[in-house]
């Protein structure tokens, strides 16, 4: 089954005072590969301008973006169409240099801790590792339900569980955080999943993949208790989600922010 | 005949200058011979005139950890450390063996890890070397050098026994006292060198110039644009780094001149924003870039890290070159030359114990007495254990540290260092010494300055040469053929 998604993402910084010098690493660009064609895919920075464009250590394209001097507003508009197929979640062998240990580091939102041990402790262990990490998937959204309360986008994976409920990236955190204990190379997604029910997404998606021997990388949405399908568009990866953000910044000046998004994903 | 007063016993070590205490060696004959000639108390008053000098210049340093730290003078002794231009050779050729296997070294981590799959280095030595930097993985610099600027530390046990000791791939420093080192003596001893033909070390500022400029990026047009950034004022080598900068005519940048202007890193002038090509930092890599690495760093340049990435600098040396200075990663480098060039190393390496390995690490509490410990990630002499220069309660000090974290440490045996003699108020006394030689390398050919900079352990009996705990320098010769 394939589908052809449309997608406008505009992600709007406002401040309270003229910004003097900033920038922002921008990981917005989904790149073709087997399971997913990019056919268009445009970003639009107002306010500012792309410096310049590379790869990162995990093959996400990275656009190095500033702001105009003086501005006191930035948006980031991304638009595209992107036809994607259901393969169960399966992504396939590790390509590119990054060896799969990494993918065991512990970082600093993806510490283990008690609440780790206990979750790995209450796994059962299944005959397949596919089994395994779908009983731990279960396991992480009952002990942490999906709520918006209360959600921010630092905190680490033994904090979501003290806290016994989260969102997405949440999720994510903890599910990669008990995998590389149980001794798998685990991943953070990031993306865009079309809900549905709606055009209007709330916002963009995060999810899990993990490395096993057979198959190689599998995804995990933990939040949705499922592996991705064609709904999914996978954009950038990395160890914990600073290392996939959509966008992470840094600015002189003592301004304010405010951030609103607005997400599309629809069927063609 | 040199007035060797009290050098004449020494057989233990081998004096550059005497061998065994059978007089001056080949390389030192026509020093002795003026040296016979000249009054003590002159050359102690010329002492004292070279202090001066230096303090007038501002060649100073500050030592980490001291509370009372103020600039500090690293002394110089005026007897010069000379060696043959056919002994040079040899070690010169063994030097750049070692560059060419660090470089290919370097680029194979962070590409396929060729030295990993092959079984010749464990994955863990990477994997928990902190130096390691992800952000490097598939990153060739421009001219595919990583490290560009090498100071492979050497010492001397023989006639022919060179030993390296520490590769310092990272941020080699001192080279600045071998240039003020060397015009110090041609300043207070022209005539000496008209007697004795030494090969000269003042083209180094233009060759680092050159070297660095070969390793332009793609985005350079025209004449390279360099410039060295300092992490400023304070840092204990501001003193050398205005002083490169000043030699080979670039500019001296600290990184709040800087940042990125139209897809470049431009430092700003009085005309407006200038692209610099290369980058020669003296800066960490956890603090190059607070977009990348620590956030909290100010010494930085935001978003360098990115534009070095899309190819618009050249970042000397490479962020991550540092897992080769990991004295773990030392103990390999037999392996490394011999995988990358399939030559044997010519250059032999200290043996080395491992000590997160648990049989190296009984060995090594068997025999702290006579070990020198040195933590894995350690430089500059801090941190290290001197077993027959320590006392019993620093023994079973460090004992306490190696036990609780063995992994952190690795462990040589105590090297008969060569002594040099050092000018003294009772006349010459063999001190011991190590060679820092200074390496350049560039995509077409790797330059190594004759000679080098010349630690000298001041104490008598003395082992550790660096300048923070005590060590003074001397010119270093290397005699025209």
């Amino acid at each position: 089954m394939t589908m052809r998604l449309n997608v406008e993402h505009r992600t709007h910084y406002t401040y309270n005072a003229p910004v003097p010098y900033g920038l922002q690493q921008v990981r917005l660009r989904p790149k073709s590969r087997p399971g997913q064609l990019v056919e268009t895919w445009d970003i639009e920075v107002l306010g500012g301008q792309v410096e310049v464009a590379f790869e990162d250590e995990h093959a996400n394209s990275v656009d190095l973006v500033s702001f105009t001097p003086g501005q006191s507003e930035i948006e980031i508009i991304c638009r595209g169409t992107v036809t994607t197929e259901d393969r169960a979640g399966v992504v396939g062998p590790q390509g590119g240099f990054v060896p799969l240990w990494l993918f065991q580091r512990s970082t600093d939102l993806t510490k283990p801790g008690d609440g780790t041990a206990a979750l790995v402790a209450a796994t059962t262990r299944q005959d397949d590792d596919l089994s395994t990490l779908h009983a731990l998937s279960a396991l992480v959204l009952s002990r942490i339900p999906y709520s918006t309360d209360q959600a921010a986008p630092d905190l680490t994976a033994e904090d979501v569980i003290t806290l016994g409920h989260g969102v997405c990236q949440d999720h994510a955190h903890v599910f990669i955080t008990a995998a590389r204990a149980m001794g798998f190379p685990a991943r953070y997604v990031s993306g865009y999943l079309m809900m549905n029910d709606r055009v209007d997404q709330d916002a963009s998606h995060a999810w899990a993949e993990v490395h096993v021997p057979s198959l190689g990388w599998v995804g995990f949405d933990v939040s949705n208790g499922i592996s991705p399908d064609a709904r999914y568009i996978r954009v950038a990866t990395g160890l914990d989600y600073r290392g996939a953000a959509p966008i992470s910044g840094l600015r002189y000046g003592l301004a304010g922010e405010a951030m609103s998004v607005s997400l599309q994903v629809q069927q063609q | 005949m040199c007035r060797l007063d009290g050098m004449a016993k020494q057989t233990q070590f081998f004096d550059e200058m005497t061998g065994r205490g059978n007089g001056p060696r080949a390389p030192y004959e026509d020093y002795c011979a003026w040296f016979k000639n000249e009054d003590t108390a002159r050359l102690l008053a010329k002492s004292e005139e070279a202090e001066a000098l230096f303090r007038l210049i501002g060649v100073t340093f500050n030592v980490y950890g001291d509370p009372d730290a103020t600039e500090r003078l690293i002394p110089f002794d005026l007897v010069p450390r000379i060696m043959a231009a056919r002994e040079w050779a040899k070690v010169a050729k063994g030097i750049e063996q070692r560059v060419r296997a660090l470089n290919a070294f370097l680029h194979d981590i962070y590409h396929r890890q060729e030295i990993i799959r092959a079984g010749r280095l464990p994955a863990e030595m990477i994997a928990r070397n902190d130096a390691f930097l992800p952000q490097m993985i598939g990153m060739t610099p421009p001219g595919d050098i990583y490290t560009h600027i090498v100071g492979t530390d050497l010492v001397r046990t023989g006639d022919d026994e060179f030993y390296v000791l520490e590769d310092n791939a990272r941020t080699p420093s001192g080279v600045s006292y071998m240039l003020e080192n060397r015009e110090t003596m041609l300043h207070m001893f022209p005539e000496l060198f008209s007697k004795v033909k030494v090969q000269p070390v003042s083209q180094y500022p233009r060759s680092l110039r050159r070297s660095l400029s070969a390793c332009a990026p793609n985005a350079c047009e025209g004449r390279p644009t360099l410039a060295v950034l300092t992490p400023g004022i304070h840092n204990s080598a501001y003193y050398e780094h205005a002083f490169i900068a000043d030699q080979m005519s670039a500019e001296l940048v600290e990184g709040h001149d800087l940042r990125v202007v139209d897809g470049r890193v431009a430092m700003r002038t009085t005309r407006g924003y200038k692209p610099i090509d290369v980058l020669y930092r003296r800066v960490d890599d956890d603090f190059l870039d607070p977009l990348t690495f620590n956030p909290d760093s100010m010494l930085g340049v935001p978003g360098i890290m990115d534009v070095y990435r899309a190819g618009g600098v050249t970042i000397a040396n490479a962020p991550g070159t540092g897992i080769a200075d990991d004295k773990a990663i030392y103990s390999y480098m037999p392996d490394i030359v011999e995988f990358y060039t399939g030559e044997k190393a010519i250059l032999q390496n200290v043996p080395t114990h491992r000590c997160s390995d648990s049989e190296a690490l009984k060995y090594v509490l068997d025999n702290l007495a006579d070990l020198v410990v040195k933590e894995v990630h350690g430089s500059g002499g801090y941190g290290m254990l001197v077993g027959p220069a320590a006392s019993k309660k620093e023994i079973a000090a460090f004992r306490a540290k190696l036990e609780a974290n063995p992994g952190n440490y690795i462990a040589q045996p105590t090297l008969a260092l060569s002594t040099v003699p050092i000018l003294t108020e009772a006349g010459l006394a063999p001190r011991h010494v190590d060679l820092r030689p200074f390496v350049l390398v560039s995509p077409d050919r790797i330059e190594i300055t004759p000679g080098g900079l010349t630690r000298v352990a001041l104490t008598e009996g003395s082992l550790v040469v660096n300048s923070s705990q005590g060590g003074g320098t001397k010119d270093t010769w290397v005699l025209e053929e």
